[in-house]
């Protein structure tokens, strides 16, 4: 609420005071996070020494991810699943939202609302029957099976967010390029599209951390280490038998987090009117 | 002109039709009809290897019978309805913080943001090292500080474990509610807060009468999104507990993932996941009635 009133006493109690805890909350696991991944194993495991601070940082862990473990190839795949995946839901999100939004047929309600449903189906009610499917097509343990899975939640969400944003680009000026003598795709493509990238961008921003972020597929249709995406690499680390593990499972954690927040925070106006245009899938 | 127009329409339906069809491929083919198998697989006495035979309601009549199946029907009950509370009320709470003008506000939304945007499957991890028996920070603070003289069992402890499931999923998905506050927040009219206080409405009053039912449509629609997502959920419970101690932390959709792939009973397994049916019709209907609502 903007109406400010009180004195300084006041905006202590209800504002610096709760916003302390409520920052302190957020960041500690983050803070947790990043000790672990510098600190050398003899002091992680070193109950004299104090838990939230480093005396001596070290990269080893670091280091240790691409030596020890193949980190790289882990990175390299979600790269290449969450990119794909997230242009073929782009493409096919584009056309079906601005279908919905622009095109009078009949029917067109409906499967809006046929795409809202199948947004809110979880994946995991899915993953078991989409595991035999996946086999059938010759998919599994490939990083296509995730390219398939992947735009079933990507698709809804890309075509619903933007349709909300294609209602809001006034329609006269692609009317006036219709009338022209412009196809409707010539109209998108030349009029629309350019019009609508923050939203496009925005959507598809979206749509790479969820890809990037997803775990329940990742762990049922791929098994060999080489098509492993990081979450479900780094987790796999969790039963090799080695319990001395932590240091670098919290700098593969850092490693996989980081390229997500700053995606974020360097576009953070886009994804703070996104999350608001369609809410999101977490 | 007329027959322009027409024309033009007609064109347009066919193009609609057109564009709308990869889309409905997809979630035919990969949402609708695995959707289906699961319903009638359930029904099955399929494995990993073998089709099965239908035996009809079995599955579920066994289920129902199952002390480990209702232990996790409770606890899937359990966990969403405390954390969908805690994330609301917490949310709300967060959301009246950051819509205060102060210097840095833009940075402090980003950073609360955080945990929605980073993978779980990671958070989660540094989560199960937080709450780790020997070097986890939360015994050693508590046994270094005098609080304690032995570590806290949070994992395994029964109440102790579903709490720290439940606080996960908080801290992960309360940032959705806060976002959801925010931007109703600004769609309520300042002069709505005006009037308030020149009647003489304190902050308390204000907030009751005047913030909440303006968001009361944002509220139930988030509250939706988030009953979906947390009775749903898999990732924090199958990397933090694994569903223990003794199930008293399994979900649903642990207990399916346990029962059909590392048990091999397909069938089982999705007669397990098919419990969550129920709920998801109630709240895709519930959401298509405030879409409905929303749009008129």
């Amino acid at each position: 609420m903007a109406v400010r009133r009180g004195g300084p006493t006041r905006r202590v109690l209800v504002l610096w005071v709760p916003l302390v805890l409520l920052m302190a909350f957020t960041l500690f696991p983050f803070w947790w996070m990043l000790m672990t991944s510098i600190k050398p194993d003899t002091e992680l495991y070193d109950a004299k020494q104090s838990p939230l601070w480093v005396k001596a940082a070290t990269g080893a862990h670091y280091r240790d991810l691409f030596t020890q473990l193949p980190f790289l190839t882990w990175v390299g795949n979600s790269l290449l699943v969450s990119g794909t995946a997230t242009l073929l839901s782009l493409a096919i999100g584009t056309l079906a939202g601005y279908s919905l939004a622009r095109l009078k047929f009949r029917g067109a309600t409906t499967l809006g609302t046929i795409i809202f449903v199948a947004y809110l189906v979880p994946t995991t009610m899915l993953f078991l029957p989409l595991a035999f499917v996946v086999r059938w097509l010759g998919l599994y343990n490939t990083p296509w099976a995730l390219i398939a899975t992947y735009p079933t939640f990507l698709v809804p969400f890309c075509s619903w967010f933007l349709m909300g944003y294609f209602k809001t680009i006034p329609r006269e000026i692609e009317e006036c390029a219709i009338i022209d003598g412009c196809s409707r795709a010539q109209a998108l493509w030349r009029i629309v599209l350019p019009l609508a990238t923050p939203g496009i961008l925005s959507a598809g921003i979206f749509a790479f951390t969820f890809s990037w972020n997803e775990f329940i597929y990742a762990l049922t249709f791929v098994q060999s280490p080489s098509y492993k995406t990081i979450p479900v690499g780094v987790v796999g680390q969790l039963s090799t038998g080695d319990v001395l593990f932590w240091g670098k499972l919290m700098a593969a954690a850092v490693l996989g987090s980081v390229p997500i927040a700053l995606i974020y925070s360097a576009l953070s106006g886009h994804f703070a009117a996104g999350l608001t245009t369609g809410a999101v899938k977490g | 002109m007329n027959g322009g127009t027409g024309r033009l329409l007609a064109r347009d339906a066919v193009v609609g039709y057109l564009w709308v069809t990869p889309a409905l491929l997809l979630l035919g083919s990969l949402v609708a009809y695995p959707f289906l198998l699961a319903l009638y697989w359930s029904l099955t006495t399929k494995t990993a290897g073998i089709p099965g035979v239908f035996v009809g309601l079995d599955n579920y009549v066994y289920l129902l019978g199952s002390p480990t199946f209702r232990q996790t029907l409770a606890n899937t009950f359990v966990f969403t309805a405390s954390s969908v509370a805690a994330k609301l009320v917490l949310g709300m709470a967060a959301a009246l913080v950051l819509d205060q003008t102060f210097r840095g506000r833009n940075l402090a939304r980003g950073v609360f943001l955080l945990p929605w945007i980073v993978p779980t499957s990671l958070s989660a991890l540094a989560w199960l090292w937080i709450y780790d028996d020997f070097f986890g920070v939360i015994s050693r603070v508590a046994i270094d500080v005098g609080l304690r003289r032995e570590p806290i069992p949070f994992l395994s402890d029964s109440i102790l474990a579903m709490f720290a499931v439940v606080l996960v999923n908080v801290w992960r998905g309360v940032s959705f509610f806060t976002v959801s506050f925010l931007a109703g927040m600004q769609a309520v009219g300042q002069e709505l807060y005006e009037a308030a206080e020149t009647d003489g409405a304190g902050a308390a009053r204000r907030f009751w009468h005047v913030t909440l039912p303006g968001l009361r449509p944002i509220l139930a629609v988030a509250t939706l999104f988030s009953v979906v997502w947390t009775f749903s959920d898999f990732t924090i419970v199958y990397i933090i507990t694994r569903g223990g101690p003794a199930n008293s932390t399994h979900l649903l959709a642990t207990l399916a993932y346990q029962t059909a792939i590392f048990g091999g009973k397909v069938g089982e397994g999705l007669a397990i996941s098919s419990f969550m049916f129920p709920l998801l019709v109630l709240v895709i209907f519930l959401q298509l009635h405030f879409l409905r609502r929303a749009q008129s």
